[in-house]
């Protein structure tokens, strides 16, 4: 079973083998059900979504490999479009990247057991915990 | 120069504090080689051919004595007493070892340097104008700016796991001495036509196996729009650019892929709604930068004893004439300090030699020394009066070389002495043609000479008066020669000349080439490069290709030089 | 048709000093190409592989590089880059 990181700590799967797969799916967002979970892959532009976010409680970004950053691109985009549901990042993420990934708008990652072995929970929190404000956040604010 | 904020600081430390970490993850095995590698990257540690290999930033070139005697001291105490200057404004250590580069990473913070994102797929090492705040063309020192995006491309949540390495340079000048046009962005900073200032933003050039000159997106972008523009080029080359095979994973083949047209509709349709979340910091931000860069406090003296020492010294006339450039302060000299003494590795420095120009910088030069993507050092602000002492004191450790802008002021890649990527050596090969062209380089002139040892083009090859670029053949080294590049703003992409040499065969081609150049030219106005433009690839190709048969009717083996692009 | 087999050395970085190392016989590491194991066949030269694979907190990149015997019996690079890599740079550091 999938451990899920959050910045509280590892939590049990509550939603394991609910997602839709949205490339098998009738891909028409009208077509979910109400609070549905969708899962996307890295590929999609993000705006084929948006007629579905009223009905849409939940998307899983897959990254295919650690060093595949267009879910991170994804991610960004879908919550500039408006996406306030969960968001979260599965496949092959490190713990050194979790921190990349909430300021990306993902609000939890998936990881295989295998790896919630190799890299602990405090691992994670520990990469939560000592993160330091970002340039971005500086960058962008008001003067 | 810049000064480090408490932030900075702070964020630095932290960063070491993590690569620390993440190195002692490494050795205990719970991050496997494959996991830790791009996070090695990120903080500028590659594993060469012999060591590993440490990238340390050095952010638009720009230095001071307290940080150039720092690199010394870093290579005396963790390398082998020298370090190698690059291309992209960076340092090069040979021979660190793992368990050592979080000592070293922190004896970089002690300075505010760093080694953060000078590799891996994400934003590089923000190059600039060498002769930045001191040339006499500068509308506008670009060193703010490089920082400005240094700053927001710092560990991009969004940008740090690109498609390919991207990397951005900015000029001030409308003499291109930054090579926008071979960079993935390219900035040049422009009044528009109602005076305002901003920039010409140039995207999808690059070098390496398709070497392509970059093309302009937007002709004039305002100011205060720069970094949301970026994001949004980003972040279209993120979600569109190829990950299916690492040769069209640049930016350059997603441009040509897509049309630049359309290209441009992308990224302007995502910078609207970007541009949006900037609420105007960031214009705090490079005001708060541009105060750090201020003028030097110049001194008002007599230039007499430059003019002296020209009349006098044979020696210091041909430094003058080569390795000092025009200051917008008359009275004021930009010094180069050539790393290209004949016979040794071009872009190398002792740490003895990094003391001597530190030295020099603070009794001479208003403490500031920049580094050239051409592996020089600069002095950019020395009053006339003291270039003759200047360069006495260079000749003394072996830095006074009067070759800058000569043959023997070669750009060359590591190659296959040090790097994992190579195909061919490039370093002896410099080093041979500098000492054959020695006595004749004068004569010359203008000739810039660039070595590639793979077809990544570290050596900016393509953009050489003469490129070589080395192969390997059946595990034999082998050189092929292109003509006619240029790294400027009138940027052109080399002319291949026809098959390539033998390592011993190279280095008299070479000298063919030179010598014929001598033989064709109108007069001793007309540059190499002239020349070239203005005869084609044919008399070179005679020369390189002695016995060839002729194809055809008084033809040449390979195309001729129909078109300068 | 599978092109005949030629005689190897397994080589990799060693994960703390990136030193080029080689296996040498008893699965000792050497700093020495002269030293290393010069292997004659395929499936050893396989197994070996696999094996120096699965030593990833010392060795970083491990592969097989051409080799041949040379006249006193020790192996030898046949090609520029393993020459480098066993001897160094040919270039005087400053």
């Amino acid at each position: 079973m999938a451990t899920i990181v959050t910045d509280d700590g590892f939590i049990a799967d509550d939603r394991a083998n609910e997602f839709l797969d949205w490339t098998e799916a009738a891909q028409d967002p009208a077509d979910l059900p109400y609070g549905a979970a969708v899962e996307i892959p890295n590929s999609l532009s993000g705006e084929e979504l948006v007629p579905g976010f009223d009905r849409i409680a939940h998307l899983r970004i897959c990254f295919p490999s650690h060093v595949d950053g267009r879910g991170f691109t994804l991610a960004r985009h879908l919550r500039r479009l408006g996406y306030a549901g969960r968001l979260r990042a599965s496949g092959h993420l490190l713990a050194d990247q979790y921190v990349m990934a909430r300021r990306c708008g993902f609000d939890e990652v998936e990881i295989d057991d295998e790896l919630a072995r190799r890299q602990p929970e405090s691992v994670w929190q520990q990469s939560w915990q000592q993160q330091t404000a970002s340039y971005q956040f500086l960058l962008q604010r008001e003067a | 120069m810049y000064l480090y904020s408490e932030f900075d600081r702070t964020y630095v430390r932290n960063r070491v504090r993590m690569f620390r970490d993440q190195v002692d993850r490494r050795i205990d095995g719970s991050l496997s080689e494959e996991e830790f590698k791009p996070f090695r990257l990120m903080n500028g540690l590659y594993l060469q051919l012999h060591a590993y290999m440490l990238r340390v930033a050095i952010p638009y070139g720009t230095l001071d004595s307290r940080r150039l005697r720092q690199l010394a001291f870093i290579a005396d105490r963790w390398d082998r007493g020298y370090g190698h200057f690059t291309t992209r404004q960076n340092i090069q250590f040979n021979w660190p070892r793992l368990k050592d580069v979080p000592d070293i990473l922190d004896a970089l913070a002690d300075v505010d340097m760093h080694a953060i994102q000078t590799s891996g797929n994400c934003i590089r090492n923000v190059t600039a104008d060498h002769f930045a705040g001191a040339a006499a063309d500068e509308l506008s020192d670009p060193r703010p700016v490089a920082e400005l995006i240094r700053q927001w491309s710092t560990d991009h949540p969004e940008f740090t796991f690109l498609p390919r390495k991207f990397k951005i340079a900015v000029t001030g000048s409308p003499n291109d001495r930054a090579v926008t046009r071979a960079h993935d962005i390219g900035l040049r900073m422009v009044h528009s036509k109602e005076g305002q200032n901003g920039f010409e933003v140039i995207v999808g050039g690059g070098l390496g196996r398709t070497p392509v000159i970059g093309k302009v997106i937007r002709e004039h972008l305002p100011e205060a729009d720069l970094l949301p523009y970026l994001e949004a080029i980003l972040h279209v080359y993120n979600a569109i650019g190829r990950r299916d095979n690492k040769y069209k994973a640049r930016i350059k083949i997603t441009v040509r892929e897509t049309g630049i047209d359309a290209f441009r509709s992308r990224v302007e349709e995502r910078f609207r709604i970007i541009r949006k979340e900037f609420l105007g910091a960031d214009q705090q931000v490079i005001r708060r930068i541009r105060d750090t860069f201020a003028e030097p406090d110049y001194v008002q003296a007599p230039t007499a004893a430059f003019d002296d020492a020209l009349r006098r010294d044979p020696a210091f006339r041909d430094f003058a004439n080569g390795n000092v450039h025009r200051h917008k302060n008359p009275d004021y000299g930009i010094v180069s300090v050539s790393l290209k003494a004949h016979g040794r590795t071009p872009g190398d420095a002792s740490s003895k030699q990094m003391r001597i120009l530190a030295d020099l910088a603070e009794a001479y030069g208003h403490d500031e020394l920049r580094i050239s993507h051409e592996q020089n050092v600069i002095l950019p602000h020395v009053h006339r009066k003291d270039i003759p002492a200047v360069f006495a004191e260079l000749s003394r450790g072996g830095l006074g070389t009067p070759n800058v802008g000569l043959a023997s002021d070669i750009i060359a890649c590591p190659g296959m002495d040090y790097c994992a990527l190579a195909t061919a050596r490039s370093i002896p090969v410099a080093r041979d043609i500098a000492v054959r062209l020695r006595e004749i380089e004068r004569d010359v002139g203008s000739l810039k000479i660039k070595i590639s040892g793979c077809i990544n083009a570290c050596g900016h090859h393509h953009v050489g008066h003469i490129g070589i670029l080395g192969l390997d053949r059946a595990g034999v080294e082998n050189y092929q020669i292109t003509l006619g590049g240029d790294a400027t703003e009138t940027a052109a992409l080399g002319d291949r000349a026809g098959p390539g040499f033998p390592a011993d065969e190279l280095v008299p081609a070479i000298e063919r080439l030179a010598l014929t150049y001598l033989d064709i030219r109108e007069d001793q106005d007309e540059s190499f490069l002239e020349t070239y433009r203005r005869t084609g690839l044919a008399p070179f190709q005679a020369a390189l290709y002695p016995d060839a048969v002729p194809k055809g009717r008084g033809g040449h083996p390979e195309r001729s030089n129909d078109a300068v692009s | 048709m599978a092109r005949p087999f030629t005689p190897k050395v397994l080589t990799a970085n060693h994960l703390l000093d990136g030193d080029v190392v080689y296996l040498a016989p008893g699965s000792r590491l050497t700093r020495k190409l002269s030293e290393a194991m010069l292997i004659e066949d395929e499936s050893t030269a396989k197994a070996l592989l696999e094996a120096a694979e699965a030593r990833s907190s010392v060795l970083v990149g491990p592969y097989l590089a051409d080799a041949i015997r040379d006249s006193d019996g020790r192996p030898r690079s046949t090609h520029i880059r393993e020459t480098l890599r066993a001897d160094g740079p040919s270039i005087d550091i400053l």
